[in-house]
């Protein structure tokens, strides 16, 4: 099963490259592009018997490495 | 004094630190393989400059896990003195052994440039040859610069007098205009509570000798010899 895992600044860090890249959508006339965040996305390839099983282990791949619990969350879909 | 400098693959400030420590300050230094599983028997230990593992993922993010870091935590946790510089600093708050993280300058820019930070406290193995509100002149080469913790987690580390390095004017003023990278309260470096675990954003290894420009740095090296030979260890405070 694949699971993907979303990793985003959370919402109260700022964001220097996300707003460097909402400034270069507005220098090329995306007037409408408010706000920009940018993170990281990950596909983990995971052989487990159920569901639950692949999500608790990307969970736990996220809390222990993938994101820094400090200034980032995650999020996870399975399919 | 013997200093453990830690290799990582792509630390490039190993040499520098390595340079400083022996050549200058004329003591003792082993170079240290981060998968080795010794510090050799080093009083001190460097995790210098670079960019380990390629900065992949999060800067500091892979080299947390290298073997060498659960004797650097031993170490660190019987009270030995322990410097991150630049990168080096960076692992020490992934691993943990310093609180916070770091992002992007917040000029997305690599800042490479000499910088004025102020000698906040001298009671850690690495300030005590320092003078207390002291300005140094010390270079920096980091892009992700940018000290950020909850505004909790500051405000705990000014009240234990953890922030030891602030980017200043050369006066010593804290402006906004002195900040290169958006650090929260212009902090460059902090110390750990036991006081004896050190990071900071500037390099004082490339700051040790007055044709490179400035031999500010040398203050902070030297502080670590000070401090063994005192066997003043911030593990008595």
């Amino acid at each position: 099963m694949r699971a993907r895992v979303f990793v985003t600044l959370k919402p109260s860090v700022f964001d220097p490259q996300g707003t460097t890249v909402a400034e270069a959508l507005h220098a090329l006339g995306y007037a409408a592009v408010k706000d920009v965040r940018q993170g990281k996305y990950f596909e983990l390839e995971i052989d487990a018997g159920s569901e639950d099983e692949v999500r608790r282990l990307a969970a736990e791949a996220a809390d222990k490495l993938l994101a820094n619990p400090v200034i980032e969350s995650y999020r996870i879909e399975v399919s | 004094m013997k200093f453990a400098v830690v290799v990582f693959p792509g630390s490039n400030c190993d040499h520098d630190a390595y340079h400083a420590v022996t050549h200058v300050l004329g003591q003792d230094a082993a170079f240290v393989w981060h998968k080795d599983t010794s510090l050799k028997g080093a009083d001190a230990v460097i995790l210098p400059g670079g960019f380990a593992h390629g900065d992949y993922l999060r800067t500091g993010a892979i080299a947390r896990f290298s073997p060498i870091m659960r004797e650097v935590r031993r170490f660190a946790e019987a009270g030995g003195p322990v410097l991150g510089i630049c990168n080096g600093f960076q692992v020490l708050l992934e691993a943990g052994l310093l609180p916070g993280a770091m992002l992007r300058n917040r000029s997305v820019a690599f800042q490479c440039e000499h910088v004025w930070v102020r000698v906040e406290q001298t009671d850690t193995p690495f300030t005590v040859a320092c003078r207390q509100g002291q300005v140094l002149r010390i270079p920096i080469a980091h892009g992700e610069g940018n000290y950020y913790a909850e505004p909790d987690v500051v405000e705990r580390l000014e009240k234990g007098r953890q922030v030891i390095f602030r980017y200043t004017t050369a006066a010593g003023e804290v402006t906004a205009d002195a900040n290169p990278n958006g650090s929260v309260g212009n902090i460059a470096g902090l110390c750990s509570e036991r006081r004896n675990v050190v990071g900071l954003m500037p390099h004082p290894e490339r700051a040790c000798e007055l044709p490179l420009g400035s031999a500010d740095g040398l203050a902070i090296l030297k502080s670590a010899v000070t401090s063994v030979a005192q066997g003043a260890l911030a593990a008595a405070r």
